[in-house]
């Protein structure tokens, strides 16, 4: 299985990874991202993005948050590579 | 140790907390015996509630329901009600001698968080397990007895909705000690420890605050110092340097001081999950899945939205005319029975003319307000109000604001007090203000009998496509019109006034469930009450002055009806304010009706059915309606109708954008605390009303559309 780092936007949907760090959000984002459970090592799938690309849906510790491209461009995880 | 139930009953509080959406009021309902709103989104809760609990048949505790929230580091209005109460930082609460915490049992890893932030408090705490029915229809498996021994205190499961595990929770409550000393059971790293023992210690010690508190405030600090400078004790030089060191120390050990705290709490919380609760790992066949493919697909998910409000619409005008003309011929009966009783004279036309016209007029819309309370009760209890968020989220950023401020905006739909209300759940300031300010844009259910009565009277009711009546379309257009420019003057407020960063959305999306037709048909049943005790009250009352401002003074017994109405207080006061509403195509009849409904906007049914002396919408004793009164009112000089289907229209729009209504102004005031947001408020929509109708009568005049 080979792996790579990327950001959480750039997954597909059904896509999944584990997450690695969050670099360059605002101090109270990422406390609340942390407080979800958006921390390292834990495992994320992106479920589905909206209709006009933006928020996406995301699968974590078994409950569904949407939150924005903006923020998930600073998420960066392991992406799992399925081939 | 002494039970923390020794106290007095009357002043034993305890708060009940959790995460949104956690159940929480489901469970406080079930104890108090009371209703408060439930809904299936985070969110719906946003102010502390209180209720009486009783065991074995005597007054034991007062409950506390409060806003849900994540954790104790509140970001929100709404989560802050909660964690205040929670930290002991109110002066008007004082802090709970008891917490109960509701934790949804399908998401226990997420919910146990806020329960180690409690646990800190050192106050007595009982988990209530919500949702264990669900959790048990996806296999899990709760240990329940190792559960409550790691967290050190009862660990009840209950399903609200059927009362189980209520008994059981309340004798919890009533026998759990007071002072249950357990320590802290999550560990963080030794480093991270130490210099948290440090500050703490210090803030205990030297600014005085209370044990479990300084753990709390203590954690802040060392998560981002910066919150020193918010603190009474921020000019204490030892406190300053003590915590530069602290977090000199810690930076230079490589550790991320806010995300430390985070995971120590979460590996906790694993460890304690491995032991107490066994999951299948295949993934769940979930239904929510499948429903959310087609809700929020690309092409789908918008049509969806509005065939979900076209269907509300259509409703609104097919099914519920029958029993609306039920209620116009009960009114019908009553005045004839009382037409019947009383000799002619002026008593006989202020009951008749006055107090049944005016009630009767706002009354016969009721059935219309039970079908919209009905599904908008459906939506918030199925699951889809987090849906419309997420589809909406895009089209919101592109006013500056985001998919929360959604929600509140579909409340309004019902009433903008409520959704006001919901702008709680916005964390930024300046979005929640802009929220509130849109928000009376939405057309309420108040607006309702005012566009029911003009769709009535002057649309066709011909079919589209055979299904979509024309004035199910009008009345559709009128809301969606009203949605439109609410989300146009967000943008031109979040570009001036409110200007600010891109907002933090973050939204938890819950599973769908069936809604509970108990929970929907209580809402509607008390929307209807509200709606029937405004009619009873402040219609009633303005609809006799109505009558006695048009009945005197009396020009001459014989004279006709007009001329009286013309002679009138009320037709001079409509006369004097024509010459402003002329250009938007109101005569001075419907400047009474305006004049009216400067308070409370269904007035304006009410004013209509008393000028045009008919009892109701429905059918008059010589088979005459208000619809056909207002169709056939000419204006005597002219011959020109007073209402052309342009003036509806202008009329229309004038209601969707004008602000005509008390109670919106006065929680403004109270949410805005100031003056100035209503009257920023006030200034706005009317400017906005007189100028777009102006327009548009205008506009439909030039283009022939008048006559
Ligand atoms: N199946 C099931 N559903 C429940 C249970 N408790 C609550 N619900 C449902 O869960 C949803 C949320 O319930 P609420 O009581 O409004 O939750 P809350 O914690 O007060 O939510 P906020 O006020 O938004 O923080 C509603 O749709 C309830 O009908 C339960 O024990 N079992
Ligand atoms: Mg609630």
């Amino acid at each position: 299985m080979r792996t790579e780092i990327v950001s959480l936007s750039s997954l597909a949907p059904g896509e999944s990874g584990t997450v690695q760090g969050m670099h360059g959000l605002a101090r109270n984002a990422r406390q609340r991202l942390l407080e979800m459970g958006l921390m390292q090592g834990v495992r994320i799938r992106l479920v589905r993005r909206a209709p006009m690309g933006d928020p996406l849906e995301i699968h974590l510790k078994g409950y569904r948050l949407m939150l924005r491209d903006s923020e998930a461009c600073s998420i960066f995880l392991e992406r799992e590579c399925t081939i | 140790m002494t039970p923390a139930m020794d106290l007095d009953p009357a002043t034993r509080l305890v708060a009940l907390v959790g995460n949104p959406n956690s159940g929480k009021t489901t469970l406080f309902n079930a104890l108090t015996g009371l209703h408060h709103k439930v809904g299936n989104y985070p969110g719906v809760t946003v102010e502390k509630k209180e209720g009486r609990v009783s065991v074995d048949g005597r007054l034991a505790f007062t409950l506390l329901d409060l806003p849900g929230t994540y954790s104790l580091h509140a970001q929100s209005p709404d989560e802050r009600v909660a964690t205040d109460i929670l930290l002991g930082r109110t002066t008007h609460t004082p802090p709970p001698h008891l917490v109960l915490c509701a934790v949804d049992a399908t998401n226990l890893e997420r919910n146990l968080y806020l329960v180690t932030q409690v646990v800190d408090r050192h106050l007595p705490l009982v988990v209530a397990l919500t949702m264990s029915d669900l959790a048990k229809d996806q296999g899990v498996c709760i240990d329940a007895r190792t559960l409550s021994r790691h967290l050190g205190c009862p660990v009840v499961p209950v399903v609200a909705q059927k009362g189980e595990g209520l008994e059981a929770l309340r004798q919890a409550i009533t026998s759990v000690s007071l002072t249950n000393g357990h320590r802290p059971p999550w560990c963080a790293t030794d480093a991270l420890h130490r210099e948290w023992e440090s500050v703490r210690d210090h803030l205990h010690r030297v600014s005085h605050v209370p044990l479990p508190l300084a753990s709390h405030e203590a954690i802040e600090l060392l998560s981002s110092p910066e919150a020193l400078a918010e603190r009474t004790d921020r000019h204490d030089p030892a406190l300053a340097s003590l915590l530069r060191a602290s977090v000199e120390k810690l930076d230079y050990l490589g550790i991320d001081r806010q995300s430390a705290f985070v995971e120590s709490r979460y590996t906790w919380i694993r460890a304690v999950l491995a032991s107490a609760v066994s999951s299948p790992d295949h993934a769940r066949a979930r239904l929510t899945d499948r429903i959310d493919r087609i809700v929020t697909h690309r092409v789908w998910g918008f049509l969806i939205f509005l065939l979900v409000m076209a269907t509300m619409f259509q409703s609104i005008f097919s099914w519920a005319t029958i029993p609306m003309e039920w209620i116009g011929s009960a009114f019908e009966a009553l005045s004839a029975f009382v037409t019947s009783m009383l000799p002619p004279g002026d008593l006989r036309e202020l009951i008749v003319h006055g107090a049944i016209a005016g009630v009767a007029g706002v009354v016969t819309f009721l059935p219309q307000i039970v079908f919209l309370f009905f599904f908008l009760g459906l939506l918030e209890d199925s699951g889809y109000m987090a849906r419309a968020a997420f589809i909406m989220d895009k089209l919101m950023s592109k006013v500056g604001l985001h998919g929360k401020s959604f929600i509140p905006l579909l409340g309004s739909f019902a009433c903008a007090i409520p959704g006001i209300m919901a702008t709680r759940t916005i964390d930024n300031p300046k979005d929640r203000l802009a929220t509130i300010l849109v928000a009376p844009l939405m057309s309420c259910s108040a607006r309702l009998p005012v566009y029911s009565l003009l769709i009535g009277a002057f649309i066709p009711g011909t079919l589209l496509l055979g299904v979509f009546s024309v004035q199910g379309i009008t009345l559709l257009s009128l809301y969606l019109f009203g949605m439109v420019m609410a989300l146009l003057m967000a943008w031109a407020f979040k570009k001036t006034f409110l200007r600010g960063a891109p907002p933090l959305f973050i939204m938890e999306l819950p599973a769908y469930r069936l809604p509970s037709l108990r929970t929907v048909l209580y809402q509607v049943w008390e929307r209807s009450l509200a709606f029937l005790k405004t009619a009873g009250t402040i219609i009633l009352g303005v609809s006799i002055l109505l009558w006695a401002l048009t009945a005197y003074p009396k020009v001459s017994e014989d004279a006709p009806r007009s001329a009286q109405l013309e002679q009138s207080y009320a037709g001079r006061a409509g006369k004097a304010i024509e010459p402003l509403i002329r250009p938007l195509g109101f005569d001075w009849k419907i400047g009474i009706g305006l004049i009216s409904s400067l308070l409370q906007r269904e007035a304006f049914v009410s004013a209509m059915a008393t000028i045009y002396n008919v009892r109701g919408p429905e059918s008059t004793g010589d088979g005459r309606t208000v619809y056909d009164a207002m169709r056939d009112d000419r204006d005597p000089s002219t011959g020109m109708p007073t209402f052309s289907v342009l003036t509806a229209v202008s009329l229309m729009i004038y209601y969707v954008l004008a602000m005509q209504c008390l109670s919106t102004v006065a929680v403004v005031r109270r949410e805005t605390n100031s003056w100035r947001w209503p009257a920023v408020q006030i200034g706005y929509m009317t400017a906005l009303a007189y100028g777009i109708t102006l327009l548009v009568y205008q506009g439909g005049s030039l283009l022939g559309w008048g006559g």
